[in-house]
């Protein structure tokens, strides 16, 4: 098996190249990137095809697919090429015309490679890998498979539930991909050389490791009320729970270490460079923040190299320090100094995203700006009031966010944005409405402190989405008309003050395409019925408003019988078996209820980086430990800048 | 406390370089906020030492003569740099070569001696159809005159297509060669091919592939390059 593509493997560019004309933004089509990998087809065993299931100019920038990008490629007898999601006019004139989903590198249709790699950042991205299936010429569901057919392998952060997509995917890579990637490829690499393994054989190694997830391997069996009864494995040799995989010690993993540079725009135009993963603050909304622990930093050595190389390989004129919440490194002091010390006049911008709202956060936004314009600082106080804080464990008060603020204000910025959530759970009116007091109270102490009017302030917020791995798995969605609702309370308060509300910008997303992402986030194998539904009935870049319909979500799950409150705003027991108990983020239950029941006594947890460890689990069940500084060695200047 | 002034001062620039380029392959379909996305980066990463223009937010100060639509091809784009410092046109060639994505390749480098846009007075074309055209060509020959309509945000207005082509050439049943006089506006390719389909209607409306083959003055039979 894998992969016996019947037809002749051979660049499809010759026909695209009759097509682009007519396309919207060709050049997101025809690949040719600096930095871009070009492998010959022959000199390998095992070829990856990878995708990111949006548009390319979102698609590119993603660092997760250019890590394992670079890692297959570094491999002798390993090849990965790209793919992104084709626009609906490309997606009309390839049907038209006969092409199939191709690789952007070698413009190779899809369906010639060993696996199709598939990174989900969001729920929202699952039409779009049908589109991409379909495009291929590749049954969309696992069973319907042969030996003709690649592998379809999901990954990101969605993958930590990907029972709705567990009948159009092969496998699943729960966790930091790349080590995993390699050990697929060494499995798929020995199953061809044998020669005689089948896809079903093949898929039986891949489960028995534990290296992936593989849904056709377990079978799901439901009580009396719909909820889920038991997962078991069907076969002996298979786990029965899937662990997730994490990278320790990255330094060791300096990637990418060539970032792609592409011709077309897109949505990130900087070299990013992670300098931590995992985040211990322990909010509880935070899917992210819970299936990355434990906290892993790169020393400031590395990162310094990692700043220099990138700029070095790219030309971009901006680098980004990136993780969770990068005010948070135990160096981050010395590499920011350091940095901004040795790009001091060479037009290099530094830029430090997901910052934490305290003082020190501004001098180092300060300090990034040295030679910049101060323009906008963004925080994230996520929650209105000091109560609904202290249930999303999100340690801030009232004061320390008003003096930072005007810290920011004293200190030449000009444009503050806060992000909020609503319907996050216990909360009610008087919760979102506080946002507007906290806003107004920002622009008044602004203008004293900076003894002008021009200051602004903007308000952006967002539906709350529970999500699997942390503490609101059990908690009721607040459904859309209530949540538009509390939105329309929170805008009208905001604007009661025509002097301060004219200072105060209002950004917010409406409930519904929240109760989508809701029902896909947390749902089960019967909702892949609805994905697939949709999808035949027209859906596609489910996360662009621009072709979101809730409408065709809400027919499409009345269709195929699907209650969408049950799965979105009902609320769940310690009993209950959820979607994703056997897959294993190293979370454990117990403390995740635990969690549960403190929010909503709103009792806060510390952070277990400078405080005793709270017993998440994750360190015990995965054998892996925090890791930060400080780090040995020196960070820049490495070499005297002239200019 | 606002920063109201720039920090960086203005460096006036010592020397001007003129580059010329093609477009080739893939590149083709590079919008002109592609490939200038793209000259800035490749001049940063072979460090050349460009002056900036002044202001809040410093360019680059890079400058292109009439760049070629997304979706031609070219041998013959050409842009103007202006640097701090005095560099060797050869050796400024071979970094930036090596610092471009493939398809964006460095032909030529000279120091400027006149203006560039003064010396582009002409392109020389090829434009190919997966269609026989001799026909349609003959019929755009016989005529002295064909207006093609171009619509912009100002308003709509005519360009005599047919009145800036000459020295047409066939050198196959389906490719044409032509020389085409700069104007204000210029026609581009696309508005050439309108112009022979208005005149030849039985020309199917199919995607075309343009090739811009040289830029500079027009000579007998083609178009002769500044440098």
């Amino acid at each position: 098996m894998c992969v016996a593509y019947p037809g002749v493997v051979q660049s499809i560019y010759p026909d695209l190249e009759r097509i682009l004309p007519l396309v919207r933004k060709p050049i997101q089509y025809v690949g040719g990137e600096l930095n871009a990998a070009g492998k010959p087809w022959d000199s390998v065993s095992v070829r990856w095809a990878l995708m990111y299931p949006d548009a390319y100019e979102v698609g590119l920038p993603n660092q997760g697919l250019q890590i394992l990008y670079e890692v297959l490629n570094e491999r002798p007898d390993v090849l990965a090429e790209r793919t992104y999601s084709v626009w609906p006019d490309m997606e009309a004139l390839m049907r038209e015309n006969g092409i199939p989903q191709f690789t952007v590198d070698s413009h190779i249709p899809v369906a010639a490679f060993d696996v199709l790699g598939v990174s989900f950042a969001t729920e929202l991205g699952y039409t779009n890998l049908l589109t991409a299936l379909d495009l291929a010429g590749i049954p969309l569901h696992a069973y319907e498979r042969t030996d003709e057919h690649p592998l379809i392998v999901a990954g990101g952060h969605a993958a930590f539930n990907p029972e709705p997509i567990a009948e159009f995917i092969d496998a699943a890579v729960i966790g930091d991909g790349e080590q995993a990637v390699l050990q697929l490829s060494d499995i798929i690499r020995d199953a061809k050389a044998g020669g005689r393994a089948t896809r079903e054989e093949l898929l039986d190694v891949i489960a028995a490791s534990g290296v992936a997830y593989v849904p056709s391997k377990y079978e799901v069996t439901y009580l009396p009320d719909g909820r889920i009864q038991r997962v078991a494995p069907t076969e002996g040799s298979t786990p029965w729970r899937v662990s997730k995989h994490t990278v320790s010690d990255l330094d060791q993993w300096p990637y990418p270490k060539r970032p792609l540079v592409p011709l077309a725009e897109t949505v990130h135009e900087r070299a990013s460079v992670e300098i931590f993963r995992g985040c211990t603050r322990g909010c509880r909304f935070c899917q992210a923040g819970m299936i990355t622990r434990p906290v892993r930093e790169r020393s400031k050595a590395t990162v310094s190299q990692m700043v220099q190389t990138s700029l070095d390989a790219t030309g971009f004129e901006e680098a980004g320090l990136l993780s969770l919440s990068s005010a948070d490194h135990s160096e981050i002091a010395e590499i920011t100094k350091g940095l901004a010390d040795h790009y001091e006049g060479t037009n290099t911008g530094l830029s430090l995203p997901s910052t934490r709202v305290d003082a020190f956060n501004i001098d180092l936004a300060n300090e990034l700006s040295r030679n910049g314009r101060r323009s906008g600082l963004t925080f994230a106080p996520e929650g209105g009031s000091e109560r609904i804080r202290k249930v999303i464990n999100k340690m801030v008060s009232e004061d320390d966010l008003i003096r930072t603020v005007a810290a920011a204000y004293g200190a030449g910025w000009r444009q503050v944005k806060l992000y909020f959530m609503c319907g996050l759970p216990t909360e009610t009116d008087d919760d979102v409405l506080q946002i507007a007091r906290m806003a107004k109270e920002v622009i008044r102490t602004g203008r004293e402190v900076s003894g002008r009017r021009d200051i602004r302030c903007t308000v952006s917020i967002g539906g709350f989405v529970p999500k699997p791995h942390t503490p609101f798995q059990w908690a009721p969605q607040l459904g859309w008309e209530a949540t538009d609702a509390r939105l329309a309370l929170l805008r009208n308060e905001i604007r009661s003050d025509r002097d301060l509300g004219k200072a105060i910008g209002f950004r917010y997303h409406d409930g519904r395409p929240g109760i989508v992402e809701g029902l896909l986030a947390r749902g089960d194998r019967r909702v892949g019925a609805v994905i697939e539904q949709v999808w035949r009935d027209g859906g596609r870049f489910d996360g662009w408003s621009e072709y979101f319909s809730f409408d065709r979500w809400m027919t499409a799950a009345d269709a195929v019988g699907i209650d969408v409150d049950w799965y979105t705003t009902r609320e769940r027991q310690l009993s209950e078996v959820l979607p994703w108990d056997h897959l294993d983020s190293g979370l454990d239950k117990e403390w995740l209820w635990q969690d549960w029941q403190d929010a909503l006594d709103e009792v806060e947890v510390d952070d277990c980086r400078w405080s005793p460890c709270f017993d998440c689990g994750v360190c015990d069940q995965m054998g892996t430990q925090i890791q930060i500084g400080p780090s040995d060695g020196v960070g820049l200047p490495i070499v005297a800048v002239t200019s | 406390m606002a920063r109201r002034t720039p920090d960086r001062e203005y460096i006036p620039p010592v020397q001007t370089l003129q580059v010329r380029y093609a477009k080739r392959g893939r590149m083709r379909f590079a919008s002109h906020r592609d490939f200038q996305r793209a000259w800035e980066r490749a001049l940063r990463r072979a460090g050349v030492p460009m002056a900036y223009s002044a202001g809040f937010s410093p360019h680059p100060k890079i400058s292109y003569a009439g760049a070629a639509p997304t979706g031609a091809a070219s041998e013959a784009e050409f842009l103007e740099i202006s640097v701090l410092e005095v560099l060797d046109p050869d050796a400024l060639r071979a970094d930036l070569d090596d610092a471009l994505p493939p398809g964006l390749d460095v032909v030529g480098i000279v120091e400027a001696q006149g203006s560039l846009v003064d010396s582009l007075v002409a392109s020389r074309w090829r434009i190919e159809w997966p269609v026989p055209v001799q026909d349609a060509v003959a019929a755009f020959e016989a005529v002295a005159t064909v207006e093609v309509e171009r619509v912009t945000k100002a308003g709509r207005r005519m360009i005599d297509v047919r009145a800036l082509c000459s020295d047409l050439e066939l050198p196959s049943g389906s490719t044409l060669e032509v020389t085409v006089r700069h104007a204000e506006p210029t026609p581009r390719p696309a508005e050439v091919v309108a112009g022979i389909r208005s005149v030849a209607p039985d020309l199917p409306d199919v995607p075309v592939l343009a090739t811009r083959l040289a830029q500079g003055s027009p000579v007998a039979g083609g178009v002769a390059p500044p440098f």
